[in-house]
């Protein structure tokens, strides 16, 4: 994916993946029965809202607790095309990278958009626009290693892109 | 001369390297790969994509059905069957069946599999429990694990390090729980991201093995790559008690190694400590702690269900009853801890007191079954984590403490300390 645009949602500081996708869902591997289910615990009304290329902004530590790949399995399932955040917790970064949901730590982003702004977003540049309000913000780049993983929409991909 | 972490060490002999750098990316061999009956199931799907067939080493997988096991409901039992299944056809050696089975993150370091200098990855959160016995080890997600799987590597960013200088010897009431709570207060729920956290200094020999797992085992809950303690007699005791005749490698950080920032933990100076709802950061000792009433108790998990916590925990039921209308779940982590618990006469202290005992399983900590709490019940509980909906409805409310501050609290029905039982 090399741009996305979308409507934002916008949370706080230490979204845990409890809250992305509780465990009582997680007798299922199903992504668009995990999608049903997204944050339900934090924002009841996201899955009845959240149209495909919508964007998820929060503060820091996002997607902090359990390593279940569920929980950015049932945010890329639910349509929504990139989450920005202050910072994300390791587990949770790794699995966005490895199944191919995008991901950018912007600091300045996350004081300055709002929920329900329309924000745009270039890949390729790290540029962010939050069309609403026609603020600008660059995004951290991915180190080229990562960049790879991602073009390759992947880690399996890319692995077998190798052999 | 390096100037590198004992996790660095570990690292860059993994990858074949005579010296890494934070913020370098390597390639790591890898020695155990572990997952579970939740994780598992997304990884083997995964490993269908890979061009190549087949896993790296049936010896160096670990599969050990635990969160939902004994299967809770039809789903679970069609995830655990997966696992069964890619296991026999892939002639797994590590794979734990009912009866075998155990929480994984205390059954594998018992089960002699993982070693001083070891590298570990795991799709569970707490596999950073083996950094206690001197491996480095990480959680990862099922992607990697399918990767791990099926390659025997994994991409790494070599963590920058925090250090924990332990000094002192803890009073009586006071174990690892209330230490590893103790620095996630101190540091935040994100005082660590992306960093190790080694745990060092003369104190260190003042905490039992099972003290030093449950401190390992939260490092994730200050956003932790990874915990790990240096290999002292009290390791290779229990290393040569689970794993004789294995070999291992010990490495020890060296003398002018960096740190981002260091830390001295006096352990006299604690005392025991609860992580109030919904946050393991929120910490409280008993001096700002009021009349909370409870309506169940959990003492067991990968964090707080070996041996040394049972024993903490029926030391403070014994001649006690738990209070009227309380439930208090009691959950050896393994087979051999449940054994040994009952030769010890520590589950009928659990039963004489009015408890219950459960076969082992993760259960309860994260909401799965074996005691899912209902909307506005509190529960005190030796698990790792309080968010909001962790162990039931979301209204609920999820106190983290040590065993004895559970036991002591199933007992008065209030949050309390052992010493309210005049202990």
């Amino acid at each position: 994916m090399k741009a996305a645009k979308g409507t934002v949602f916008k949370y706080g500081d230490n979204v845990d993946t409890d809250v992305i996708i509780p465990a009582r869902y997680l007798n299922t591997t199903d992504h668009s029965e995990l999608a049903k289910h997204c944050m339900e615990d934090i924002d009841k009304d996201f899955t009845s809202k959240v149209k495909a290329g919508d964007i998820i902004v929060a503060d820091k530590n996002f997607g902090c607790g359990s390593s279940r790949e569920h929980a950015p399995i049932a945010i890329k399932a639910s349509g929504v095309s990139c989450v920005i955040a202050k910072s994300f917790a390791r587990i949770f970064y790794r699995n966005s990278i490895n199944i191919g949901l995008p991901i950018i730590e912007c600091e300045e982003a996350a004081d300055n958009i709002k929920a329900g702004d329309v924000v745009s977003i270039d890949f390729d540049t790290g540029l962010i626009t939050d069309e609403t309000s026609g603020k600008t913000f660059t995004g951290q780049a991915f180190p080229p290693f990562m960049q790879k993983i991602i073009d390759s929409e992947g880690l399996i991909n890319y692995i077998n892109s190798k052999e | 001369m390096s100037r590198m972490t004992m996790t660095q060490k570990i690292l860059a002999a993994h990858a074949g390297l005579s010296e890494v750098k934070a913020g370098q990316l390597i390639e790591a061999d890898l020695d155990l790969v572990l997952g579970n009956d939740i994780t598992s199931p997304v990884a083997i799907k995964e490993m269908e994509k890979f061009t190549k067939e087949g896993v790296f080493n049936k010896d160096k997988i670990a599969l050990v059905p635990d969160h939902f096991v004994p299967n809770k409901d039809i789903k679970s039992a069609e995830n655990c069957k997966c696992v069964r299944e890619f296991a026999k056809r892939n002639s797994i050696t590590n794979y734990f069946e009912v009866g075998k089975m155990g929480i994984e993150h205390a059954l594998l370091p018992e089960s002699g599999l993982t070693l001083p200098g070891d590298l570990i990855i795991g799709a569970d959160s707490h596999t950073c429990t083996y950094g206690a016995l001197g491996a480095f080890s990480t959680g990862i997600g099922s992607t990697d694990m399918a990767a791990g799987m099926a390659t025997g590597k994994a991409w790494f960013k070599v963590p920058s390090a925090i250090k924990f200088n332990i000094v002192g010897k803890p009073s009586k009431w006071v174990s690892g729980k209330d230490v590893i709570l103790h620095i996630i207060g101190m540091i935040g729920v994100d005082g660590a991201l992306y960093k190790s956290m080694e745990f060092v200094g003369e104190g260190i020999r003042n905490l039992s093995m099972d003290d030093r797992f449950t401190i390992a085992n939260m490092a994730i809950e200050a956003g932790g790559k990874n915990g790990i303690f240096p290999v002292d007699d009290i390791a290779l005791t229990y290393i040569n008690e689970h794993a004789k005749g294995k070999k291992y490698t010990v490495y020890e950080a060296d003398p002018d190694a960096e740190y981002d920032e260091e830390y001295t933990i006096d352990l006299s100076k604690l005392t025991p400590t609860v992580a109030f709802p919904h946050l393991p950061e929120n910490t409280h000792t008993f001096d700002d702690i009021d009349d909370i009433k409870i309506d169940q108790v959990v003492i067991g998990s990968c964090t707080n269900g070996r041996i040394d916590d049972l024993r903490i925990a029926a030391e403070v039921l014994t001649d006690h009853h738990i209070a009227e209308g309380m439930r208090c779940i009691v959950i050896p982590a393994t087979q051999k801890i449940y054994m040994q618990a009952m030769e010890e006469g520590l589950l009928k202290t659990f039963i004489e007191a009015g408890a219950i005992v459960s076969t082992p399983t993760c259960g309860p900590c994260l909401g799965g079954y074996m005691g899912v709490l209902a909307s506005g019940e509190r529960c005190v509980s030796t698990t790792n984590r309080n968010f909001v909906g962790r162990m039931g409805a979301i209204d609920s409310e999820i106190y983290l403490a040590s065993p004895a501050v559970a036991a002591a609290s199933a007992v008065t029905g209030k949050i309390s300390q052992p010493s309210e039982l005049g202990l």
